[in-house]
C-alpha cells in the first residue's frame, strides 16, 4: 500500500473514475484508474463485448509542414513518407546507440500533418528528442499532450456501439486508419487502433468534451455490456495479445530486432535516421537475446524481473519482462528475454518463482488472437 | 470495510480466530480488496511449522504478488485445499470460506501481541 505521490496529473475524466468507484493509482506521472469492478471482469468484457478506457495520459505530438514526413523519417526507425493520408503505423524512436527511447503510433492526417502518440511516461522525452531532430526540415512540432483527451472503446461490439454516434464511416475505416469527424457529440479524430488485441477505436478529443463523450458512450453501450475498463485490464489484454510495453519488453537495453520487431526498422529507406548505424551493426552482429512467450507448466505466476533458467541449471540466463494469469486462457503466461539458443517454440525452460522453479514452455506470440 | 470484532490482526493484514488452542488464519477483507482479483495462493503443507512474523506463503492477484506473514508460531494442522482451485473465495468470503490455515499455537498468550479490531480498523482508516 504505497502512499500516492502528491503531484500526479489528472485527466479530465478523473471525477468520472471516482464516481464509478475506480481504484486510482499513479502511472507514468498520472493518477489513473487501475480497475473499476475488477480486472478479470473488465478483461472478459473487452474480449466478449466492449470496454471503455481513459487514455488521456498518453502523449499527442503534432508534426506539421512540408518537411514533416522527411523529418519524421530521419527521426524515427520507420518511414512515414510512405504512409498514406488517413493511415497509421507502429513505430519507434531510437537513441544514437540503437536503444529504444519509446514506441509510438504515427498517424498521417494530411500530406503535411502527422500525429505522433508516445507513452505517457515518455511523452516529454520524445518531444525533447523530436524537436532537434526535425531541425533542418520544414517542419514544426507542437506537443499537444496537455490539451488532448483520449478515450478508447475496444471489443467485438465497439463498432456497433460507436457507429450510430458518429458520422465517420466505421465500416470503411480500416485497421490502423484515422478520420476526422463528429463522435458522441464532439469533434474528434477517430482511429481504428488499440492495445487490447480486439477490434476497437480511439477517440482524440478536446479535454472539455471528454466527460460528455465518455458519458454518452457508456450510456449507449451499457445494454450491450460496455463497461469502463482500467489500466489493469489493459495490461492483461495487451499481454495476451503479445503486445510489448515500454519499460517491460522495450527499453534502452534491447534492440527492436531482439524484441521481434525487425519489420519496423526500415533500413532500406533513403537517408540517415537516428540510430541507423548502431542498428545496422546490431542487425549484422545478430541478436544477443530474443523476446519469447512463455506458458507456465507448473503452479505459479511469473512476474516482471523473475529469473529464467535453462532446465536444471543454477545460473539464470534471462528475465521475465511481463507475466500474469491469463484471464482468457486460465493459465500463467509471460514474456521474457532468453538466449537465442533457447528461444525456439517448444523449448522447456524454468522460471524462478520465489524459492521454487516452475517449468515454462517457449511458445510463439501472441497468446491470444481474436476470432476472425 | 468488514473488520470482525472477535478476530485478532497483524499489521500485514492477516487475521487470526482463536478456538481453544487452535487458531484459524486468513487475510482481511481490506487486504483482499486491495489486492483485487486473487488468482493464486501458495500455502505450506499441514504438519509444517509457522513462525510468528515469518513468511509462510504467497498470494497473487492478477496484478501483483504479496507475501503472507504468520501471525503466531505453531504447528499447521490443516490447510484450506479449496483455495488451490478457487482462490477467489478469499475475495468473496475472506473470514469464512477463504480461510487459509489452522494452526496449533505454541503459546495461546501470543495472541496478546496482535491487534484487536479497533486498532486494526484505525490502521486501515476504516470507520
Amino acid at each position: 500500500m504505497t502512499a500516492e505521490a502528491p503531484t500526479l496529473r489528472r485527466t479530465p475524466l478523473r471525477d468520472r473514475h471516482v464516481a464509478l468507484g475506480a481504484r486510482l493509482v499513479g502511472f507514468g506521472g498520472w493518477e489513473m484508474p487501475l480497475q473499476y469492478s475488477g480486472i478479470i471482469d473488465e478483461h472478459h468484457a473487452v474480449r466478449r463485448a466492449a470496454g471503455l478506457f481513459d487514455l488521456s495520459h498518453m502523449g499527442e505530438i503534432w508534426v506539421t509542414g512540408p518537411g514533416a514526413a522527411e523529418g519524421l523519417a530521419a527521426a524515427l526507425v520507420t518511414d512515414p513518407t510512405r504512409l498514406a493520408v488517413g493511415r497509421a503505423h507502429y513505430s519507434m524512436i531510437a537513441a544514437p546507440d540503437g536503444g529504444i527511447i519509446d514506441d509510438l503510433i504515427v498517424y498521417r492526417l494530411g500530406a503535411d500533418r502527422f500525429l505522433v502518440v508516445p507513452n505517457a511516461s515518455n511523452a516529454e522525452r520524445v518531444a525533447e528528442e523530436l524537436e532537434p531532430r526535425l531541425q533542418g526540415f520544414e517542419a514544426v512540432m507542437d506537443d499537444a499532450s496537455a490539451g488532448t483527451a483520449l478515450v478508447a472503446i475496444q471489443g467485438p461490439l465497439a463498432r456497433g456501439i460507436l457507429a450510430p454516434l458518429t458520422d465517420v464511416d466505421l465500416a470503411a475505416l480500416k485497421y490502423y486508419a484515422i478520420a476526422e469527424g463528429e463522435a458522441a457529440g464532439a469533434q474528434a479524430l477517430v482511429a481504428r487502433t488499440g492495445y487490447t488485441g480486439e477490434d476497437g477505436f480511439e477517440l482524440f478529443l478536446g479535454p472539455d468534451d471528454a466527460t460528455a463523450v465518455w458519458d454518452r458512450l457508456l450510456a449507449a453501450g451499457a445494454a450491450e455490456g460496455l463497461v469502463p475498463a482500467g489500466l489493469g485490464a489493459r495490461d492483461t489484454l495487451r499481454l495476451e495479445a503479445g503486445m510489448p510495453l515500454y519499460g517491460n519488453e522495450l527499453g534502452p537495453d534491447a534492440t527492436p530486432m531482439e524484441a521481434g520487431l525487425d519489420r519496423l526498422v526500415k533500413f532500406e529507406k533513403a537517408g540517415d535516421f537516428v540510430g541507423r548505424a548502431a542498428l545496422e551493426a546490431a542487425r549484422d552482429a545478430g541478436p544477443r537475446k530474443r523476446l519469447v512467450g512463455l506458458r507456465l507448466r507448473g503452479r505459479g505466476i511469473a512476474r516482471h524481473g523473475y529469473p529464467v533458467h535453462l532446465s536444471g541449471e543454477p545460473a539464470s540466463v534471462g528475465e521475465v519482462t511481463s507475466g500474469t494469469l491469463s484471464p482468457t486462457l486460465g493459465e500463467a503466461i509471460a514474456m521474457a528475454y532468453v538466449p537465442v539458443s533457447a528461444s525456439a517454440p517448444g523449448t522447456m525452460l524454468e522460471v524462478g518463482v520465489r524459492a521454487t522453479r516452475v517449468p515454462a514452455e517457449v511458445v510463439s506470440l501472441p497468446f491470444y488472437k481474436r476470432p476472425p | 470495510m468488514n473488520v470482525p470484532e472477535d478476530l485478532r490482526y497483524t499489521p500485514d493484514h492477516e487475521w487470526l480466530r482463536l478456538e481453544s488452542d487452535e487458531g484459524t488464519v486468513g487475510i482481511t477483507a481490506y487486504a483482499a480488496d486491495e489486492l483485487g482479483d486473487i488468482v493464486f495462493v501458495e500455502l505450506p503443507a499441514a504438519g509444517s511449522r509457522l513462525e510468528a512474523g515469518s513468511t509462510f506463503g504467497a498470494i497473487e492477484s492478477v496484478k501483483t504478488a504479496s507475501d503472507l506473514f504468520a501471525p503466531v508460531s505453531g504447528e499447521i494442522v490443516a490447510v484450506n485445499e479449496q483455495l488451490t482451485g478457487t482462490p477467489e473465495l478469499i475475495n468473496s468470503d475472506p473470514y469464512g470460506e477463504g480461510w487459509m490455515l489452522r494452526v496449533r499455537l505454541d503459546d495461546p498468550s501470543a495472541l496478546d501481541a496482535l491487534e484487536g479490531a479497533a486498532a486494526y480498523r484505525a490502521r486501515i482508516g476504516a470507520a
